[in-house]
């Protein structure tokens, strides 16, 4: 039929779509498409604008953090008195404090006291780890890097003003004056504060890294991950394959969906009545932490799992039952090889969201000041979400940094696993 | 009163042989799916060495007799069967019976072609491992070629027996799916509209391969094309809302049908 035949036949029909009326309708139409789209761009535009905020404050009061005022010191140990065989044994404080006397010589008394507080208290041991790391040094010249204190490191990094009159301001003249004088004489940079990631928690900034949060978060993860993978998993299967549909499979499939949206601190709760109360675990164990975790991560795991091997088509598991495979067969040959990727995106994000948990670790008692990492999962160690708590509770000014530093360091975590998720999903995962 | 008469002396003809004749026997066959009742005391024998189409409008429970034949209805909930339904003369349903063995005796080929998706070799080798049947390399190698060369398949995919099955067309995915299915060396396959997916073409090959099957295996096929089962099948049993209106030689189903329901769908009149 031609075009002209059909316009025809709906002339016949009634229909003139070319009056006024017909294309104002169309018209109408479009502009309804075209609002729909600008409202979903402005939403996003407000998420990716919030998003930038976040980022962007974090950065901008945290990327001072990322690295830490030090003096450069050369020490002559050959002349100190140090026994080789028992290197922990000398007098340190004494040593570093020749070795700094030597930087500004003939200073008074009350200014040298003013002088050592610019330097971090635990210089000595800092020199002491060194020399009983590489023995070596004891034979000569060498150079060691010793961290200025809190108050000096905020003043050159310009977070300590010195217009503000002194009785204000935590470094006073004096201390200003001298530290012109190192920077003159060049012994003060400011590197890359690898002290951040490789230190534990400490009551001075300075000093206070996020080895042992780290740490702690990862044998959290782990013992978390260990339990809530291969249970729910199993229990995925069992309800999505095995159980019978009846009232009380039923019944745990809404309390399963209902504990999904429980809030975290509950869990927390329970895992100090349960673990810590009954069974008498140690606390601020990432052991009882990974606990925790897991019974928050479960049932969303349980969740996301039986929507993967839903997702599988039924034409799947009939062509193994049709030639005879057994259930348990046509489950782990074929279903659940193809719902693997999503599981494990699944899991990945669930425990992406474990990582950056930070209420039930605070009940279990994960939010203890230790100075050292966790070497397991008994020892009591600290979580990152629970450090950043600690750090932004804490009152020293080198602090401030350092939470947003370690807020940044966390969502790096969380950016890196959703990225390995999102490319086990790209490279994986079937679509049907 | 003639015909009658005839008609008497024909069954018990018909019942002597049955012993040596009938593959798989439904007797008194009903099937529940939940309180609705899908199939209404279906007798259908299903003869050896012969393909048996089964016809009927949408609905009239050919896929739900079908899957009854290998129990694939077990896996549906709430399905429950009454009757029985015996495979060389043993119950299938009985306490005893495996299903995993019966499933490998009777095979099944489905409406969509559903290979796994895993290579064309691992596809066939996929059953004849889980049985046991073969053992070592060379064992898989022959079984895989075997199938392939029975399903017509081989010299078309010979080449990439490692490339995934579900790279092949609908109609080759089909016959890799028959093929899957005659690894395990099967006595009866049943079929589901197997070639409603498939272009005229596809359907050609398929069906000229269900005839060469036949000598091998006893065939059940269910379709919706009157020209299929006519040129398929030997035998034809027309189901109508639950119910085996009739079952006779293609010939005469198709020329000289002995119901009136079964004549008006065979003219089109319904369905
Ligand atoms: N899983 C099921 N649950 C409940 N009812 C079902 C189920 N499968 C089939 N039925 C019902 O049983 C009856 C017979 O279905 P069946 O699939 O056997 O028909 P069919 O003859 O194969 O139809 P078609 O030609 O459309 O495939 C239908 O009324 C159908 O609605
Ligand atoms: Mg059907």
């Amino acid at each position: 039929m031609s075009s002209a035949a059909v316009t025809e036949t709906m002339r016949n029909a009634g229909v003139n779509w070319h009056s006024d009326e017909m294309k104002a309708r169309r018209k109408a139409r479009y502009a309804a498409d075209r609002r729909l789209q600008i409202y979903g761009m402005i939403a996003i535009a407000f998420a990716l604008g919030f998003l930038a905020i976040l980022v962007g404050s974090l950065t901008f009061t945290g990327y001072k953090a990322f690295t830490q005022t030090v003096a450069t010191v050369e020490i002559d140990l050959s002349q100190a008195k140090v026994d080789p065989a028992n290197i922990g044994e000398a007098d340190w404080r004494g040593i570093v404090r020749n070795a700094l006397r030597a930087q500004l010589p003939d200073l008074s008394r009350s200014d040298e006291r003013k002088f050592f507080e610019m330097f971090t208290s635990s210089g000595q041991f800092l020199v002491r780890d060194a020399v009983v790391a590489d023995p070596g040094r004891l034979k000569g010249v060498s150079s060691f890097t010793i961290p200025m204190a809190d108050p000096v490191d905020q003043l050159a990094k310009g977070e300590i003003r010195r217009d503000v009159p002194e009785s204000q301001r935590r470094v006073n003249d004096t201390q200003i004056g001298l530290y012109d004088q190192l920077v003159q004489k060049g012994i003060i940079s400011t590197p890359f504060n690898w002290g951040l990631f490789f230190n534990a928690d400490s009551r001075f900034p300075e000093l206070a890294g996020l080895a042992g949060a780290i740490s702690g978060s990862f044998w959290s993860l782990l013992v978390c991950f260990a339990i809530s993978f291969p249970i729910g998993i199993a229990a995925a299967i069992y309800l999505e394959e095995f159980a019978p549909k009846n009232r009380l499979t039923d019944l745990i499939e809404v309390n399963i969906n209902n504990l999904a949206a429980v809030p975290s601190v509950v869990f927390g709760l329970l895992g100090l009545a349960v673990f810590l109360g009954w069974l008498g675990l140690p606390r601020s164990a990432p052991l009882v932490g990974g606990f925790v975790l897991a019974l928050m991560t479960l049932p969303t795991l349980i969740i996301v799992t039986r929507v993967s091997l839903k997702s599988v088509p039924s034409s799947i598991r009939e062509a193994a039952l049709g030639i005879g495979a057994s259930k348990h067969e046509a489950i782990f040959h074929h279903i659940l090889p193809l719902a693997m990727p999503t599981v494990m995106t699944g899991s990945i994000i669930s425990l992406a969201r474990a990582l950056g948990e930070t209420a039930p670790l605070l009940l279990i008692g994960m939010n203890a000041f230790i100075t050292s990492p966790p070497d397991g999962v008994f020892a009591a160690s600290t979580a990152l979400p629970t450090q950043i708590y600690i750090w932004a509770d804490s009152p020293e000014r080198g602090f401030v940094s350092r939470t947003s530093a370690a807020i940044l360091v966390l969502l790096a975590f969380l950016v890196l696993m959703n990225g390995i998720a999102i490319f086990l999903r790209q490279r994986f995962e079937r679509r049907w | 009163m003639n015909i009658m008469s005839e008609a008497a002396v024909e069954k018990a003809l018909e019942q002597k042989m049955s012993d040596a004749h009938f593959k798989m026997v439904g007797k008194d066959v009903s099937v529940y799916y939940g309180e609705k009742r899908a199939l209404f005391d279906v007798n259908l024998n299903v003869r050896k060495n012969t393909v048996t189409a089964l016809i009927g409008p949408s609905g009239c429970g050919k896929s739900t007799f079908l899957r009854t034949l290998n129990r694939m209805n077990d896996t549906i909930e709430g399905c429950r069967v009454t009757g029985s339904i015996t495979l060389d003369n043993a119950d299938v349903y009985d306490q005893s019976v495996d299903v995993v063995e019966l499933r490998a005796r009777v095979g099944m080929v489905f409406q969509k072609p559903n290979p796994f998706p895993k290579s064309i070799y691992e596809n066939i080798a996929y059953g004849p491992r889980i049985h046991g049947l073969a053992r070592s390399k060379a064992d898989f190698d022959e079984v895989v070629e075997n199938s392939l060369q029975k399903a017509g398949l081989f010299n078309e995919v010979k080449d990439r027996l490692h490339e995934p099955g579900t790279g092949l067309s609908g109609g080759q995915q089909q016959r890799l799916c028959i093929a899957r299915a005659i690894a395990v060396g099967p006595e009866v396959i049943l079929m589901d509209e197997p070639c409603s997916a498939l272009d005229p073409i596809a359907t050609a090959k398929v069906e000229e391969l269900i005839h060469e099957l036949r000598t091998n295996f006893t065939i059940v096929i269910v379709t919706h094309s009157m020209q299929q089962a006519a040129r398929v099948s030997q035998r034809t049993a027309m189901f109508h809302l639950g119910n085996l209106v009739e079952e006779n030689d293609t010939d005469k189903m198709f020329t000289n049908p002995d119901d009136q329901r079964t004549q008006d769908y065979i003219m089109g009149r319904f369905g």
